[in-house]
């Protein structure tokens, strides 16, 4: 069985992401995108040794449980209050990560790869899931909405890296895995802050600070 | 020899005759589906045909400020339709008008419908009806490059430029292109709900002023007019529709079960029309063209799968 349908999946949740404005369904969508990685993994062997099993949890359990329930502590932890509007439109921003993905189709055909993984979308995707997650990021006022943007652009980083897991040391993985989580650790703590200071998450405030 | 004219034209009649008689069906289901979702007896499966029959019998009152223009929109309603009715396949027949490019023929089919009805709302002079028209075809805009991404889709898996072909090549490559036909399938079911003024885009059973956007262009309309843009709009349903199962469809090739396969499946995409009417609030309007704008994204990024895969 191939993975195409899979990275095809992930690659629906990137358009979703971008379109819909529920911080909650953007965290619930990234939590899934994380689960359907750790299976991406599993159907590119045939047989599971020990390493990839044990990679394949621990990429379910960070990216699909511990990351999103930190997001959703964080969320729930915030008042009530409006949303404020991204920098750049629901619509707009959707048009973007069309013509992205079709600028990552292209980009993946130009590329130098193995011949084995030309026919795959494994390589259109994961340009695709860091050039979502960069828009995430920049377009976005809500804090959280712009970490969900950067485990989107992990997410991508981390599908490229697949593609070389059969040569790429388990340690490495996990070190990746590790930094992922600490970072959004170090994230949510920032957030925090800024939740406490500005009583609000719009980091559009972040722009005049003053001491 | 004569066997070669014969077969063909009965197939012609038969079909043209079941998409005339059989599309005021349509509307009729949705509503029953609807009215026993909210617990409610409904009217009558049947109650489009007695309408119909109704304003028939009717006169028509003409506002003093329209012209000759205006009527061409209820002719319009009901012509493409039926013209574009002869380049779908239905149920086991292939399309009795076939040629390289049909389906661009098809879209644009819609296009002239859409214009002269949009002429006749602006005839009459309203603002309201302006206003409406105005919505329509800002849709119709967002709406359109949603179809042709599916059909550049079946296209591309058919490899041919006629609608026939393709639409078979559909219903048989779901084992092959599951993923795109499904992408292609959800933007084409959301370009049905819009152009056929259905539930989340647009509601064809209220008429409030803030979001109607294709009653609001037919309000001038009274007697036999009216009864054919009514009729005008179950025969687009039927269309659309028929686009939509065939899509899902695969063709036997024994007419006793591609026939009543495509009427059963007729029947179930308006009993889910209905169910999904009776479950979900309608968009906002500008949520609608964020929902095109997805169909759009849907279906390109449908092909772009096939273009790889």
């Amino acid at each position: 069985m191939t993975p195409n349908l899979l990275l095809a999946a992930i690659m629906l949740i990137n358009f979703m992401l971008v379109a819909s404005s529920r911080v909650s369904k953007c965290i619930q969508l990234a939590a899934l995108q994380g689960g359907l990685l750790a299976m991406v993994l599993l159907l590119m062997h045939d047989h599971w040794p020990f390493h990839v099993l044990l990679m394949a949890f621990s990429t379910a359990a960070i990216k699909g449980v511990v990351i999103p329930a930190m997001l959703n502590r964080a969320q729930d932890r915030m008042k009530p209050q409006r949303e404020p509007e991204p920098y750049v439109g629901y619509t707009l921003t959707l048009v973007m990560a069309a013509a992205g993905t079709g600028m990552a189709f292209i980009l993946a055909r130009r590329l130098p790869l193995q011949p084995g993984n030309l026919g795959t979308l494994f390589v259109p995707a994961s340009i695709m899931a860091l050039f979502t997650g960069f828009l995430l990021l920049t377009t976005r006022k809500r804090a959280l909405l712009q970490v969900v943007g950067y485990l989107v652009l992990e997410n991508g980083v981390y599908l490229f890296s697949l593609l070389l897991v059969k040569q790429m040391p388990l340690l490495v993985e996990t070190g990746v895995l590790l930094d992922l989580v600490v970072g959004i650790f170090v994230m949510g703590i920032v957030i925090n802050h800024i939740q406490t200071a500005f009583d609000s998450q719009d980091t559009h405030r972040l722009a005049h600070l003053k001491d | 020899m004569i066997r070669n004219l014969v077969q063909p034209a009965l197939v012609l009649l038969a079909q043209m005759a079941l998409t005339l008689a059989l599309a005021p069906l349509l509307p009729g289901i949705v509503n029953k589906v609807k009215a026993l979702f909210a617990g409610r007896v409904g009217p009558p499966v049947f109650q489009l045909y007695f309408d119909l029959a109704k304003l028939l019998r009717k006169g028509a009152v003409f506002s003093r400020t329209t012209t000759g223009v205006f009527l061409a929109g209820p002719a319009a309603a009901v012509a493409v339709p039926f013209t574009a009715a002869l380049l779908i396949p239905m149920g086991a027949a292939t399309a009795p008008v076939s040629f390289a490019g049909d389906a661009v023929v098809l879209a644009y089919l819609f296009g002239v419908a859409r214009f002269f009805v949009v002429l006749s709302a602006l005839d009459t002079g309203s603002a309201f009806e302006g206003m409406g028209a105005a919505r329509e075809v800002t849709f119709a805009v967002l709406a359109e490059p949603a179809l042709f991404m599916g059909l550049a889709t079946l296209a591309r898996l058919a490899g041919s430029p006629s609608l026939a072909p393709m639409l078979t090549a559909a219903g048989q490559g779901w084992r092959a292109a599951g993923g795109p036909l499904a992408l292609v399938l959800t933007a084409w079911v959301i370009v049905f709900l819009v152009e056929n003024c259905r539930i989340p885009f647009d509601d064809p059973n209220t008429h409030l002023e803030l979001t109607m956007i294709h009653e609001a262009m037919v309000l001038d309309h009274s007697g036999p007019p009216l009864a054919a843009v009514l009729y005008g709009a179950s025969l687009k349903l039927w269309v659309l529709g028929a686009l939509v199962v065939k899509l899902c469809l695969p063709l036997r090739g024994t007419w006793w079960i591609d026939w009543p396969a495509f009427l059963g499946g007729m029947v179930l995409l308006a009993a889910g029309v209905g169910v999904l009417e009776s479950i979900m609030a309608r968009l906002r309007m500008r949520r609608v063209s964020q929902a095109l704008i997805a169909a759009v994204v849907s279906g390109t990024f449908g092909f772009l799968l096939l273009l790889l895969a």
